[in-house]
């Protein structure tokens, strides 16, 4: 396979050709934060926490669906990347109704990670409050969209590993909504095996199994890594 | 050195804020060496002060009083500082905000939810003008500082004063940014 070498952060590296921004850094140890990117998915470019400055004039590309270029220089830290990226945290918070406190993941939660990461102590924009819906009307899981980031990895993980896509989007801009079907209650879906994928996939506690209360809903990423190994290497490894 | 005049107000929350600061413990009594309370739930004050160095607002900017009072500490203290969740973001207070203004939420609560007697109380004086929307502090007046947190645990609030004591501009960052 063809290797590209291009500078990330003045250092020289290298990458097979085909590969991400992403997968370059992250080989070379260079760590850029992402929110809708989840190994063994298709990638989207949703949340664009990933974003890096490209070339002289700094032209901000998604570094997860951005492949790897000859004599490309990329960087990962910049004053107006961190700036692009708070503002993009303090935007979700925004959007929906996000109250860590009273939520099922509070403490583990990639979205409150990640504004600690970030430097988020407070929210700078107005927030909107919009009134939504939790469903709970599935034997074993809900979903509130109060604190759904709409990343779709949910959509993704269900159409993809699962191979039964009950997860898709509907409407646009801030009245997106997940789906389950035909937008019919979760419960009454015809398709969804109720594997659980999507509730270990969400990285927020807008996806949790019924009966969590607060800060109870811990996430099994480790699941999702052993799928995807099994797929991958075809080892089932326990 | 001069004792620091401290100030700490309690807004649109349910006092957990301030229980976690009498949870510093034993080191209260270092505070008490170093600071004076001039105005807080903890001391009987009737007026906000003049000259306050610094003041740690508790919950989100509710009602009518919530906004004059928070007018004039911001007249009256060097440093306004968000103190927890509800201060910095609204956080369970707003959460009023998905029923509409104020209206709506009064309706929802004495008339909607009543079992018996479903009516605003009329008596004049019982019920606070509650403002349209809850807001985070620094919506309405300029704030200092943030202390995140649902409450802000002990040590981070202790790491808040003993800067101020010393005289310091505080800093807080990683886990102790933490909302929730």
């Amino acid at each position: 396979m063809a290797v590209r070498t291009l500078t990330i952060n003045e250092k020289l590296v290298s990458a097979p050709e085909g590969a991400t921004i992403l997968q370059a850094a992250r080989e070379n140890g260079i760590d850029i934060p992402t929110l809708c990117q989840l190994d063994g998915l298709s990638t989207v470019g949703a949340c664009r926490l990933c974003l890096v400055e490209v070339g002289p004039s700094g032209r901000l590309q998604a570094a997860c669906v951005t492949q790897v270029a000859e004599e490309m220089v990329v960087r990962t830290e910049t004053p107006k990347l961190r700036e692009y990226r708070k503002m993009i945290i303090e935007l979700l918070l925004t959007e929906r109704n996000h109250v860590c406190a009273v939520c099922v993941a509070n403490h583990h939660c990639e979205l409150q990670d990640l504004a600690v990461k970030l430097g988020v102590d407070h929210v700078r924009f107005e927030y909107l409050h919009p009134h939504l819906a939790v469903d709970v009307s599935h034997e074993l899981f809900g979903i509130d969209h109060n604190r759904c980031v709409l990343c779709t990895r949910c959509v993704r993980i269900c159409d993809e590993i699962e191979g039964v896509h009950t997860w898709d989007v509907s409407g646009r801009g801030t009245n997106a909504r997940i789906i389950s079907d035909l937008n019919q209650p979760w419960g009454e879906s015809p398709t969804c095996t109720s594997c659980g994928k999507c509730v270990q996939a969400c990285p927020t506690g807008a996806i949790f199994r019924q009966g969590s209360t607060v800060a109870e809903m811990e996430k099994d990423r480790q699941r999702l890594r052993f799928l995807l190994t099994a797929r991958e290497k075809r080892e089932w490894l326990v | 050195m001069a004792r620091l005049k401290l100030a700490t107000v309690w807004l649109g929350g349910c006092s957990g804020c301030h229980m976690s600061f009498l949870d510093m413990d034993e080191w209260l009594i270092d505070l008490a060496q170093a600071a004076d309370i001039v105005y807080s739930p903890f001391v009987d004050a009737k007026e906000f002060p003049d000259n306050v160095d610094a003041t740690l607002v508790e919950g989100a900017v509710a009602n009518e009083d919530h906004f004059n009072l928070a007018r004039q500490i911001r007249k009256r203290s060097r440093w306004v500082i968000s103190f927890g969740d509800c201060a910095v973001t609204g956080n369970v207070t707003a959460m009023r905000n998905y029923f509409g203004g104020a209206k709506e939420v009064l309706d929802r609560g004495y008339v909607e939810l009543a079992t018996q007697k479903p009516a605003w109380p009329s008596d004049p004086g019982v019920l606070p003008t509650l403002l349209d929307r809850v807001v985070p502090l620094h919506q309405v007046i300029p704030v200092d500082f943030y202390i995140p947190g649902c409450p802000p645990p002990a040590g981070r609030i202790r790491k808040v004063l003993s800067a101020l004591i010393e005289g310091k501009e505080p800093h807080l960052e990683g886990d102790d940014i933490r909302f929730g």
